[in-house]
């Protein structure tokens, strides 16, 4: 240090004190001071991820009351109970940043928060269900696994438990997928169908490349988040083209292959201006998604009313 | 970037298959249970038993999961499903029970097909074969028609399940002994919004009493006796649903009492010629559910799952 904290104003001395934490790639705690930007970039991140695990809930829901046998209406019913329980861990990492899970509800109804843009593509067979699991999850583990070390502590620690559940979840879709591909050729038929419809979507959840992502950088800079976009899509890529082939499904990009030089696979260029219309609200199930939520919250208002009042009701009588 | 994703992902090819939920294949829910039927216990009629008891899980469960992402609140939604989950899993064995007792109950499908017992019971009876109660199988209404609909069910159930736990039949009674600390939670999450609902706010209290005043008719069935129980009941192997009704009655009024509710006077619901959901003669809603639930498994008799 060149110059002695004391010579500081107040305001400086915890900022350099932040700055240290991040250089040291310690965590960030609730009670510790943090840059207003810093704790905006959170609840906008750790929001938009508790949003996408609740509406994440609805495309593979829709499977719940058809799913084709015991065992998997246990599995599926299992996983989708589970996302549930990954919103509440991040709504809660968010509370201890001074943002209420209804106040974060409203922003989501009012379209002033995002959810990821994948839960706007529709589930059409029971083989999306394996499918989201596979790539959907998967491509989700391949962004989160590095914020298990994001800069701030609570965040941090939810995804820790977020990803173990995670590459469950990946694994018993790949294992439907699996088993499936022993079934029947409208079996098979129906896999590749549905890995066809959710390949490019499934890595457009990458977001959009480095060089248009407004964000990134400074997000990178903070330790919130780790890796780039890029990065992680071909991170993706590598790791799954070896599970297609072991499951003798086609990944639908004729520019897939292997490059000896790179060390990686060469892939074609996702269609961005899908991904523009869908994040902009134009997705095939973007105003089913929304209204599917506000319908149940709205539906719900007289419950918590009620649950509200006997409380109070009850605390009374306590105090008498 | 770390190795930390790579090595979740290598997990997928090959890797420890016992570290998967539910296991990597289907596998028999009785494996390794001693599913002898009891000396003089006609199978037939054991089969239709089970079938009562695994149909009433498994209505019930299909129709809590409908809740799934639709419940007032988060905690909510997770409860309803974990509540759908325990059914479901009482529906699995039950299920199973009955096509081991007396495999001519199990519908047949093509030659080499793959589909378990348990699942061509579920998906490829038609609806009068169902033994459930009609209470399991109406539309899902508001919240308080869950709950309603939950305490009813669980009250009763759970009533049962207790006796059932000294069942001759060693499935019948292993099923019943994880099934009542199971249900036991069941009526306790619907007793307690029963009262919060009840003594929360105007509307809510109002909603509360509509749900009950619809359900309460089909509340009678739960503890009515079909004469297959009354054989069951007789050789130790079921239970006789009248024998439980005096406490049903006891454990109800004490939630009305303490929520302030009066108990309808509403006659139970009448059948058809005599006939209920534990004869196969059902409300219209069940072909409906049916159709729904077993439309996948139906498109693909011979598929593997």
């Amino acid at each position: 240090m060149t110059t002695t904290p004391t010579e500081r104003d107040p305001e400086e001395r915890l900022r350099a004190g932040f700055d240290a934490t991040i250089a040291r790639h310690d965590r960030i705690e609730p009670r510790d001071w943090m840059p207003d930007a810093y704790r905006r970039t959170l609840v906008r991140q750790i929001a938009q991820h508790a949003h996408s695990e609740i509406i994440g809930m609805q495309p593979e829901g829709n499977w719940i009351g058809r799913a084709p046998s015991l065992r998997r209406k246990a599995i599926l019913l299992a996983k989708v109970q589970d996302e549930a329980g990954h919103g509440l861990y991040l709504y809660s990492a968010c509370e201890t940043l001074g943002v209420s899970r209804a106040e974060l509800t409203d922003l989501l109804l009012a379209g002033r928060q995002k959810y990821s843009s994948i839960f706007n593509y529709p589930t059409l067979s029971y083989a999306d269900v394996g499918t989201i699991g596979w790539l959907v999850d998967g491509a989700a583990i391949c962004n989160q696994v590095p914020l298990c070390r994001t800069s701030y502590g609570p965040y941090g620690r939810a995804m820790i438990r977020i990803c173990k559940e995670e590459s469950f979840h990946q694994r018993q879709g790949y294992e439907l997928l699996m088993t499936m591909m022993r079934g029947t050729d409208a079996q098979r038929a129906m896999v590749q169908e549905s890995v066809d419809r959710f390949w490019w979507p499934s890595l457009m959840m990458f977001g959009p490349p480095d060089a248009q992502s407004p964000n990134s950088a400074r997000s990178m800079a903070w330790g919130v988040k780790r890796n780039s976009n890029d990065e992680l899509r071909q991170k993706f890529v590598d790791m799954t083209v070896p599970q297609a082939e072991a499951l003798g499904v086609t990944l639908p990009d004729p520019d897939l292959r292997w490059n000896e030089e790179r060390g990686h696979h060469d892939f074609g260029e996702p269609d961005w201006e899908e991904l523009a219309a869908v994040i902009a609200g134009n997705g095939p199930c973007n105003a089913q998604r929304l209204a599917h939520r506000r319908a149940a919250h709205e539906d719900g208002a007289w419950v918590r009313e009620a649950a509200t009042a006997f409380a109070e009701r009850s605390a009374g009588a306590g105090a008498r | 970037m770390s190795d930390e994703s790579g090595s979740i992902f290598d997990g997928l090819i090959g890797g420890d298959s016992s570290q998967w939920a539910f296991g990597t294949d289907f596998e028999d829910p009785l494996a390794g249970v001693d599913t002898t039927v009891p000396d003089g216990v006609d199978h037939g009629e054991l089969a239709g038993y089970c079938l009562m008891l695994g149909d009433d899980a498994l209505i019930m469960s299909q129709r809590l999961s409908e809740w799934c992402s639709r419940a007032p609140d988060l905690e909510e939604d997770i409860a309803l499903a974990n509540m759908a989950l325990d059914l479901l899993g009482q529906a699995r064995l039950l299920l199973a029970r009955a096509a081991a007792a007396d495999p001519g109950v199990v519908p047949a499908l093509p030659d080499g097909s793959p589909v378990p017992a348990e699942d061509a019971l579920a998906f490829f009876r038609e609806a009068e074969a169902f033994r459930n109660v009609r209470l399991a199988e109406v539309a899902n209404g508001d919240f308080a028609h869950v709950v309603v609909r939950l305490l009813l069910f669980s009250a009763a159930r759970l009533a049962l399940l207790e006796r059932l736990r000294g069942s001759a039949d060693k499935v019948l009674a292993a099923v019943a002994a994880k099934g009542v600390k199971e249900v036991a939670y069941h009526r306790d999450w619907a007793g307690r919004w029963f009262l919060t609902l009840a003594r929360g706010t105007d509307e809510s209290h109002r909603r509360l009493v509509a749900a009950l005043d619809a359900l309460w008719p089909l509340q009678d069935e739960l503890v009515a006796t079909h004469p297959l129980e009354r054989s069951l009941a007789r050789a130790g192997v079921g239970v006789d649903p009248a024998s439980t009704r005096d406490e049903v009655d006891a454990v109800l009024d004490q939630v009305f009492a303490v929520s302030g509710v009066d108990r309808p006077d509403r006659a139970p619901l009448a059948g058809v010629g005599g006939r209920t959901g534990r004869h196969g003669t059902h409300t219209e809603a069940l072909s409906r559910l049916l159709a729904e639930m077993q439309v996948v498994a139906r498109a693909h008799p011979s598929g593997r799952w």
